[in-house]
């Protein structure tokens, strides 16, 4: 409000004429920050009272000490009148919504449920998206990828890593790593712990010092060095009770002593939340020979002010020179370069976005329904606004008695709404995805709070404003007038337009969740190529050296399967190098009568090694001639099972027996051809599968692809068995790890898992946006009939049937609906677009979504006129005339 | 109805108000100079400090603003004067009891001025 108002003037003048003094306009401005009310009570005493001490004042160092006064003195005694108001509109707010339980209950829920829906959601946004890494300067931290044709973030070979650290100038330090798990023998039971490999460099270039001891020296990561290792802090506790001479201590790692050299801090991860000790690289130098051996990932420190632009560039220039040099394995071999913090697949981040949005709908369909039930308030409560503005209350006051009113029910329903928060964590951090180097799970910390906080205020602003604007307008001496009808049409005109608002948000809502349910179906019934039922999986990671042999190997599987066949309701079992679903890669080159075919070109296949009986396990159908067989061994020639899609490609005439192919440095001629099985997820393409006999994989060689996984398929339950396997596998080696132990159907699910999260997750919020709204038409209809009682008593008693009342009020509801659909439907579809990355393929115009969708919003619409529709209907004409 | 007592113990600037215009009728500035006078200039009310309270002993019903002017030529200001209720010479009376009260009892305990 200003300070403007004609009789600010007239007393400006008064002391101006009357005293000769021409008052400073500086202590009017001054009086600007007491509140309006109380400036327009004495503001016109306060300026005479300065007016008279600056008279009194005793030459120039007396008004200079008087100014200086006031100001500090106007600073305090406004902060106090304010508080003074505060506390007492404070009282009388609570007063009157302690009176109307009902409503504030209601208000004080509906702003929980969105206050608390958007701060869950933000709390695990924030977590992935915005708070940057726990590295030092992590905006310089980037990863480095081969980007071939299909895989644009293809793992470097070694040799391609140390040509570019070696050349490159835009880094102030290059590393690199490969996640490695390793054995753990002689702390209790042997354990299998997820690892990171990484060279000396890593660490440093990440620039995060130990919490003990040190970090790797270059001679450590030598092949041949003694081995060393570093734990992390979580391992250090759960394994070694935060045993303070932990550095120096050695432990069994595969086998083979190492040194405990160092602790990493509480708050490091690298490069998943899931890795607990990191051992070096030490990479052999016969790994840098071939240079379509992918399978490090490089990570790489900008140098100050060098920009991700030309730190992209130059590595193009020095995959193009290498292209030159090595136009063969290097063919169509680009860089990139990526932030770490952008490191996040666009359906993560689709999905989190998604949600975010979700959850800010609700809120203002929440705000929308507050808002409702404010104006709707106010107008019950005309009558006694108009009596203290009769007595005296100016406008300001009572927009300011509006205010904190509302801003008393945000943030009432903002602290619950915190709690709905942390309630609502556990389900909403299944979606942080664990591929991101990052300790913990979110929480509700202070940044969180701080946001809730802002969120509250906004909210309580947000709904508070408009109906107390309108109330600072509207309360005149008409509310006190004797059966007015209270609320004219544009206030009726504002609330339906409110409620149209919050059935459009709804709409989008149902929608987007009806199609997220519908991908989610859809991505379920995708047939994997093999069947997951009754089998039981577990994996035994052999180290090496112990089992660098064949023989070793052998010895192993064949004690463990005899032993596991003979077990009561098993139908058969075997090992494989990866079941499907657990390891996307394992991919090589293919070549046909040694033609060049190069991995950039397409022409490649995944390869497994794998005992006799994994197809009748995972009953995946053989379709021509037999799988790999327990006769096929080294003194037999090289054979090979391959799917029908490597079949598809290569021999379109579909006979593929005992053609020969060249794959991982050897011919090997075709014996069997499998159906296709769905290698890399249900909602991935694969690549064409080659199986390849165990016995034929030779001393050494392929370590990475040892048969490790075994899968059992029993008649019973298939985690009943989990005991006995174990068992057996004890027997047969007691210091053999035993990890993953798991249903094959359990690691299907979980392709799904975070669909099937994010589904519930939105339909959550589909659901709660839809029961805001139903209360909303609800609110609306009821309040207009009871605004309207004297009207429909009226046409009543003019001979209007129950058929015409009731015509009246759905008339009305269908209007709010349709009018809310049709913007809301326009809107689903622009939500479906840009969600369509998570759609699996389901259109954004899905028609039977939306109708559904449409169903539901009339549903609602009749369900929520139900009642007032009722009441209308019974109006007893006589009763509603005669309150006049 | 509110009782004297319920307002006790008064602000300090409250009862110096009351005791400004306990035997004659005044205006603000002249609330100022009399209390700054009584405490030999120790206490300066500022206008913000004594409107804030007059607002709240107004609603309290300690003060009246009075409706009776002097005469034109004194008046120069044309200020409002205001004036002690019965229940504000109440109220003022009873906190003069609890501070009498309050010090009779700090004197038995041996708080007396001029002892150690």
């Amino acid at each position: 409000m200003s300070d403007n108002m004609p009789c600010g003037d007239v007393a400006y003048n008064v002391a101006r004429n009357v005293q000769g003094h021409n008052v400073p306009r500086y202590y009017q401005m001054l009086l600007l920050l007491y509140p309006a009310s109380f400036r327009a009570e004495y503001g016109e005493e306060m300026r005479a009272v300065f007016a008279r001490r600056l008279r009194d004042a005793a030459g120039l160092p007396g008004v200079a000490w008087l100014w200086i006064a006031a100001f500090f003195e106007t600073l305090w005694d406004a902060a106090a009148v304010h508080s003074d108001i505060l506390r007492q509109d404070l009282r009388y707010t609570a007063r009157t919504l302690g009176r109307t339980p009902g409503f504030t209950l209601t208000a004080i829920l509906v702003i929980a449920l969105g206050v608390g829906a958007n701060t869950a959601a933000f709390s695990v946004t924030d977590f992935v998206l915005i708070r940057p890494l726990a590295f030092p300067e992590p905006d310089r931290l980037v990863m480095l990828w081969e980007n071939v044709p299909q895989y644009s973030r293809m793992e470097l070979s070694p040799a391609n890593y140390r040509d570019w650290k070696r050349m490159s100038r835009s880094f102030e330090s290059m590393g690199a790593f490969t996640t490695q798990p390793v054995n753990l023998v002689g702390q209790g039971e042997p354990e299998r712990i997820d690892a990171a490999a990484v060279t000396a460099d890593l660490l440093p270039t990440l620039g995060v010092q130990p919490l003990m001891g040190r970090l790797f020296t270059a001679a450590e990561d030598q092949p041949g060095a003694a081995g060393t290792v570093i734990l992390s802090y979580r391992m250090w506790q759960s394994e070694f009770g935060g045993d303070a001479e932990i550095v120096g201590r050695r432990l069994n790692l595969d086998g083979s002593p190492s040194t405990v050299i160092g602790v990493m801090p509480r708050e490091f991860s690298f490069p998943v939340s899931d890795t607990r000790l990191w051992i070096p690289a030490a990479l052999p130098e016969a790994l840098y020979q071939d240079r379509n051996n992918n399978f490090i990932e490089g990570v790489g420190r900008l140098k100050p002010g060098v920009s991700m632009e030309q730190a992209r560039a130059e590595m193009n220039v020095i995959a193009g020179q290498l292209e030159r040099q090595f136009p063969k394995e290097n063919l169509h071999t680009a860089a990139t370069v990526n932030r770490m913090r952008d490191e996040l697949s666009q359906k993560s981040r689709g999905l989190l976005w998604a949600l975010s949005g979700a959850a800010i709908c609700v809120l203002l369909i929440a705000c929308t329904n507050l808002a409702n039930l404010l104006l709707a308030r106010g107008i019950a409560r005309q009558k006694e606004l108009a009596v203290r503005t009769a007595i005296g209350a100016g406008r300001e006051r009572l927009a300011r008695q509006m205010i904190t009113e509302s801003l008393l029910l945000a943030f009432a329903g903002g602290g619950l709404g915190v709690l709905v928060a942390m309630a609502a964590l556990p389900l909403m951090a299944r979606l942080v995805p664990n591929t991101l180097p990052m300790a913990g799970m979110p929480a509700i910390d202070a940044r969180v709070l701080l946001f809730a906080g802002l969120l509250t205020l906004g909210t309580g602003i947000a709904f508070g404003v408009g109906p107390a604007w309108r109330m600072g307008r509207g309360a005149d001496l008409s509310g006190l007038r004797e059966g007015s009808r209270a609320g004219g049409g544009r206030k009726e005109r504002l609330r339906s337009a409110l409620v149209m608002a919050e059935i459009m948000a709804s709409v989008v809502l149902l929608v987007s969740a009806g199609m997220l349910m519908r991908a989610l179906w859809r991505v379920q019934a995708t047939d994997p190529g093999f069947r997951a039922d009754g089998v039981l999986t577990m994996r035994t990671a052999l180290p090496t050296p112990k089992y660098i042999t064949e023989a070793a190997r052998d010895q192993f599987y064949a004690s463990v399967l005899s032993e596991v066949r003979r077990l009561p309701g098993v139908q058969s079992a075997a090992y494989t190098s990866f079941l499907p679903m657990t390891m996307g890669g394992g991919i090589w080159p293919v070549s046909i009568k040694g033609q060049n075919l190069q991995r950039a070109g397409g022409d490649v296949a995944s390869m497994r090694f794998t005992t006799p009986g994994f197809f009748k396990t995972l009953r995946i159908p053989l379709l021509q001639g037999r799988e790999p067989a327990d006769s096929d061994t080294s003194s037999t020639p090289l054979v090979a099972a391959v799917s029908q899609s490597f079949v598809r490609k290569y021999w379109p005439d579909g006979n593929a027996i005992g053609r020969h192919f060249q794959f991982a440095f050897s011919d090997r001629v075709i014996v069997g051809v499998a159906a296709d099985i769905r290698v890399r997820g249900l909602e991935q393409d694969s690549e064409p599968q080659v199986y390849l006999p165990y016995k034929q994989q030779g001393d050494g060689n392929y370590p990475f692809y040892v048969p490790k996984d075994l899968a059992i398929l029993t008649m019973g339950t298939p985690e009943a068995l989990a005991p006995a396997v174990q068992r057996i596998i004890r027997a047969a080696d007691p210091e053999q790890p035993v990890s993953n132990v798991r249903t094959m159907a359990k690691i299907v699910e979980e392709q799904t898992a975070s669909r099937t999260v994010q589904a519930r997750l939105l339909g959550g919020f589909a659901a709660l946006a839809f029961l805001l709204a139903a209360v909303g038409i609800h609110g609306l209809l009821s309040f207009a009939v009871s605004q309207r009682s004297r009207e429909i008593g009226v046409r009543v008693a003019l001979g209007a049937t129950p058929r015409d009342i009731l015509s009246m009020v759905l008339r009305q509801a269908a209007f709010v609906a349709l009018a809310g659909v049709l913007p809301g439907a326009i809107l689903a579809y622009q939500a479906g677009l840009a969600m369509q990355a998570l759609l699996a393929g389901v259109k954004p115009d899905d028609p039977a979504t939306y109708l559904a969708a449409a169903a539901l919003c009339v549903a609602m619409t009749l369900f929520g006129s139900l009642l007032p529709a009722w009441r209308a209907v019974r109006v007893d004409p006589i009763t509603a005339l005669r309150a006049e | 109805m509110e009782k004297p007592e319920d307002l006790l113990p008064l602000p300090p600037a409250t009862f110096h108000i009351l005791m400004a215009v306990a035997d004659e009728d005044r205006h603000g500035y002249a609330i100022i100079q009399d209390v700054a006078a009584r405490t030999g200039g120790e206490l300066k009310l500022s206008a913000g400090t004594l409107y804030r309270s007059i607002q709240r002993m107004l609603e309290q019903g300690l003060l009246v603003e009075t409706l009776e002017r002097p005469a034109p030529e004194l008046d120069d200001e044309r200020r409002r004067y205001y004036r002690i209720t019965p229940f504000g010479a109440a109220t003022a009376r009873a906190e003069v009891t609890r501070l009498s009260h309050l010090v009779k009892l700090a004197r038995a305990c041996g708080f007396a001025p001029g002892r150690a």
